[in-house]
Parts: structure tokens; sequence; C-alpha cells
């Protein structure tokens, strides 16, 4: 069935003296149920931008973008986002951050913290309930940002570059988690990361992305995430041979892109 | 200075000058190089234990007749004069009272009227259009340049005085307010519309709570500007306040009090500011961390 479909969708800006900008063009694209797309590809691909149109946070130029069937027209509770930083809000502790949503969304406070609590405990953050956000580690606060996204029960999940600030080892426990989290409330996902290994990790199915103009340029499908769930162990996953030879292949197409940036 | 641990060249005492020429070595505990980083509330209470004595000094010694800079002494006494017997009929309380209802009536007002207002302004290309020149022509007058004005539309009761105090204290707390709504990060701002938000919930749980920082910078900056135009707002048919009471005795040169009416309105506009920082503190703790 499918859930999120994009049709021939383009972004250009007008730039003043000059041709317009294509930040993206043509894109074709659907995210069926449970889902885990990631987004790849050299800056200026103009990933985040498909992230934003997806989110309803712009308009594109061309196209159309429907969620199970409703044509997006703007920001909308049936899907998510994930920032990579600066999304929480200092003033609230972690309980009213994390129910901050059902909040703007009329929910008493009984059913709010109820709900919020329910992803405190999935997201592992009972602990911090009352904790300011500011005194929380970068991988904590994540987690907070995440579980406030699934208290609306969004459709999908939107993440953009969610592990881009965490130092190494952090970044890999969040990566389960997330997964984790992924496998236990069956969302889609749509995930943008500038980490091949990251990418291939956690993705069914990966988007390689190349810009001027912004593009899809590869699509794959990907076994890993499901070889995690049944062998648990990570490390061996992204260490194995057949890991690492699409590691690389993927990276060739990424660094070819950049060359080609640089011969503009 | 008085360092033994410090190496050879900063230690040898050259004054400021040499600070400014070589870096400080590091200390324990301490990052080098951050800009201001060290105890300053010593050098402050030396430098005023230092200003008084020298004005002790040169006003004992003769060297300035009393007219022009009575001693630390003869204010004082001023003080205790004035607290006894209070000032050309209104009791010292009074004077102070008077004074202090004026300026923080005009403070509250310019917070009711200017913290909505920057927001506004913030938010909306209309408002800023409509408000931002007739704001910035009036904000760099003096205060005593429109007093005449003020006394011509509004007589010259307690209303001219508080509008004149309010319209010098409006202007920094719009222009507060309105940089304030520029302090909610832009994902901040899109959580809340991705979860359905209205854009009056965005104002109101986003973007006042992201502006208070700047918004209690405002208001010390503002509560400054109002006393600051104190004593042109008592200029006129005042028979009391503090600015009040400098002007008179000035014209009676009566210069002590006039010195201790100086520090009479320094001491109650720093005791504010003090509580503001202390409200601050506990309203924002997360300044700077966000």
């Amino acid at each position: 069935m499918t859930a999120l479909a994009i049709e021939n969708v383009s972004v250009f800006y007008p730039v003043a003296g000059k041709p317009p900008v294509h930040a993206l063009q043509n894109i074709n694209l659907e995210i069926h149920e449970k889902d885990f797309l990631v987004a790849l590809g050299a800056s200026g691909c103009g990933k985040s931008t498909l992230l934003n149109l997806i989110a309803g946070f712009m308009a594109p130029s061309e196209g159309e973008i429907s969620l199970n069937g409703r044509v997006v027209s703007g920001p909308g509770a049936d899907r998510s986002v994930v920032f990579q930083k600066h999304a929480l809000l200092p003033w609230l502790n972690v309980l009213d951050n994390v129910a901050f949503g059902l909040k703007i969304q009329g929910q008493d406070k009984d059913k709010r913290e109820r709900i919020a609590r329910e992803f405190i405990k999935l997201l592992g953050l009972e602990q911090f309930e009352q904790s300011a956000t500011y005194e929380l580690s970068g991988g904590m606060q994540q987690r907070v940002g995440i579980a406030r996204a699934l208290t609306s029960d969004p459709s999908i999940l939107l993440m953009d570059e969610p592990l881009g600030a965490l130092d190494a080892l952090t970044r890999e426990r969040a990566q389960e988690l997330i997964l984790k989290v992924w496998r236990d409330t069956g969302k889609m996902v749509f995930f943008i990361t500038h980490s091949v290994e990251e990418a291939l990790f956690m993705g069914t199915k990966l988007v390689v992305m190349s810009p001027r103009p912004g593009r899809i340029s590869h699509v794959f499908d990907l076994p890993f995430s499901r070889q995690y769930f049944e062998s648990g162990n990570a490390r061996e996953i992204k260490a194995s041979a057949e890991f690492i030879a699409l590691r690389e292949k993927i990276l060739k197409i990424i660094f070819a892109d950049e060359a080609g940036a640089h011969d503009d | 200075m008085t360092d033994p641990r410090a190496p050879n060249g900063s230690s040898t005492g050259k004054g400021l000058l040499s600070g400014l020429m070589k870096a400080k070595p590091a200390k324990p505990g301490e990052i080098y190089g951050v800009p201001g980083q060290g105890e300053s509330l010593r050098i402050s209470a030396v430098v005023i234990v230092l200003l008084i004595s020298l004005w002790a000094f040169v006003t004992y010694a003769g060297f300035i007749k009393p007219l022009f800079l009575p001693s630390p002494m003869g204010v004082i006494d001023a003080l205790f004069e004035v607290m006894r017997e209070g000032f050309t009929g209104a009791s010292f309380w009074e004077h102070i009272w008077v004074s202090t209802l004026r300026v923080f009536g005009a403070f509250l007002l310019a917070c009711v009227i200017g913290i909505p207002l920057g927001i506004a302004m913030g938010m909306s290309p209309v408002a800023r259009g409509i408000f931002d020149p007739p704001i910035e022509f009036y904000r760099p007058i003096p205060p005593l340049a429109y007093l005449p004005l003020m006394i011509i539309w509004f007589g010259i009761d307690e209303l001219s005085k508080v509008l004149l105090i309010f319209s010098s204290v409006l202007a920094p707390m719009v222009l507060g307010a309105r940089a304030g709504v520029k302090s909610a990060a832009i994902e901040q701002i899109h959580a809340a519309y991705s979860f359905g938000a209205t854009r009056w919930q965005v104002i109101r749980m986003v973007v006042l709570p992201s502006a208070m920082p700047e918004i209690f910078t405002a208001m010390r900056v503002g509560i400054g500007f109002g006393w600051t135009t104190l004593v042109a707002a008592e200029m006129v048919a005042a028979t009391s306040g503090l600015g009040y009471m400098v002007l008179s005795a000035s014209r009676f040169l009566q210069t002590p009090v006039v010195i201790m009416g100086i520090v009479v309105i320094a001491a109650i506009a720093y005791a504010f500011d003090h509580l503001v920082r202390f409200v601050e503190r506990r309203v924002v703790p997360w300044k700077g961390r966000g």
C-alpha cells in the first residue's frame, strides 16, 4: 500500500540576472508502510529541501506530494519532524517537552502526561522526566526530540540528520535505538544523513541524490537493518564484506558528485 | 601581577599596557584566552574606597569649596536632615515614593504596551511597516526637547510626567521585544507548526518564551532610561519627587542635597537592576544555554 507519494516534484528559486536555480528536479518517490527510507548525497543535492517539502515547510514549484491520498499543503501532525538540533524548548522540562505537541492539540494534562510518559519510557528517559533539557547530553536531547515527534502518532517520521551532532559512540547506540523504535512503532521513516555507514545500516531503502540540479540518481534496497534485528550485533554487520562493498560503491558515487562540484 | 608562578616578562609589573601586548599565561582551572576572565569585585571595592577617600581628601583639605563639592559627611548630614525634616514641605519618603511611583508606573505601562508591540513588529511586516517610522522618529530625540509639547498636550499634572518617562522607556522595550522574536530557532517554530499549532499558539508558546532573555535586558535598559528622564519630568509644576528635590536644591545652592538626591536615585536604580537580574535568573535559567 502506498502511503507517501512524491510525483514529478521540482523546486526552483529565481535568481536575479541568472537562470533559476534548480534545487530539485523531477523527483518521483514512493514511501510505503514500514519503509525506512534514507536520503544520502553530497551537500547541495536537495535532501533537506525534499524533507521540508514533505513536512510542508516549503511548497514545490511543480508536482505534488500526497500522504495517504491527501495532498500536502502545509505542516500537519501526520508528519512529525525530528530536527538536528535547537528544536527543544529550554523553558520546559523533559516531560513537558515531550508533551508539547499534545498540549498544542488541546489534550488535557492527564492524557498528555500519560502519552508522554509512554514514549519517555520507550526512549529510556524515565530518570530524566523532570530534568531541564539543556542539562542533558546531545544524545539524550535527541531522544527527547524523537519521543516528542512520536506523541502525535504520525504516519511518517521525518528525521533531518538527527544524529549529525553526536559523537561517534553515542551515535552508534542512537542508531540502534532508532531502529528499535521504528520496529516497535511501525512508522514510515524518511531519514537524512551524511554518513554512508549510517545510511546503509539503518535504511530498508536508500536514495542517493546528486546536486546541480538536485535529483535522485540511484535507489538501493537494503537488507542490513533486518539482519541486525536477527543477530543483534551492529558492528558485525557493519564489518561484513557485503556491507563494505556497498559502502565503497556508494562513496564512489558521492565522491564523483563532489568532484563534479569543484569543476564548476 | 603578584603571582610568583607567573613566568618572566609578565610579572615585572609594567601595568595595564603590558597586558595588552602579551597574553597572560594560563592558570589551573581557567581556560586560556577567555575574554574578561577573572574576578573583578575586589578591584571595584578598592576603586570605590579610593574615590570616596579622594573626595574626602580634596574637600577636607579645602582644595574645593563646599558650595561646589561638599564633603562626604556634608552629604550624609544632608541626608539625615532631609530624613528628619523633609524638603520643601514633603517628607523624604514622600519624595522617594512619588518618584518611584512615576518611574515604575511609566515602566509598567511601557512593558504592557511595548512588549506586545515589539513582538507584533517582529512577527508581522504590517505591524513593522506601521510602527517602525514613528518609533524610529521619536526614539533619538531627547525627552527634554518634547517636554514642552507634552505639557501643551497633556497639561502639567501627573499625566504629562508619567507620559514623558513612559516615552523614554517605551523605545528600548519595543526594540528589545522585537529583537527577541528572532531568538526563537526556526526548528522550534517548525516543530510547533508540525503539531498543528496556530500562529497565535506559536507566538504564545514558542516566540514569547524565547524572547524573554532579550525582554529582561530591555527592561534593565528601559528602567535606566526612566530614571534618566525623571529629573526632566519633574522640572515643571512638581511639588515633590527626587528629581524635583535635586532641581530645587540646586536653585538654592544646596549642593549637599543635590548630591544626596543623585546618590539616592542611583541607589534605587541599582537595587531595582539587581532585583530584575534576580528574577531573570529564576525565570530564564536557560539563558545562553538553550
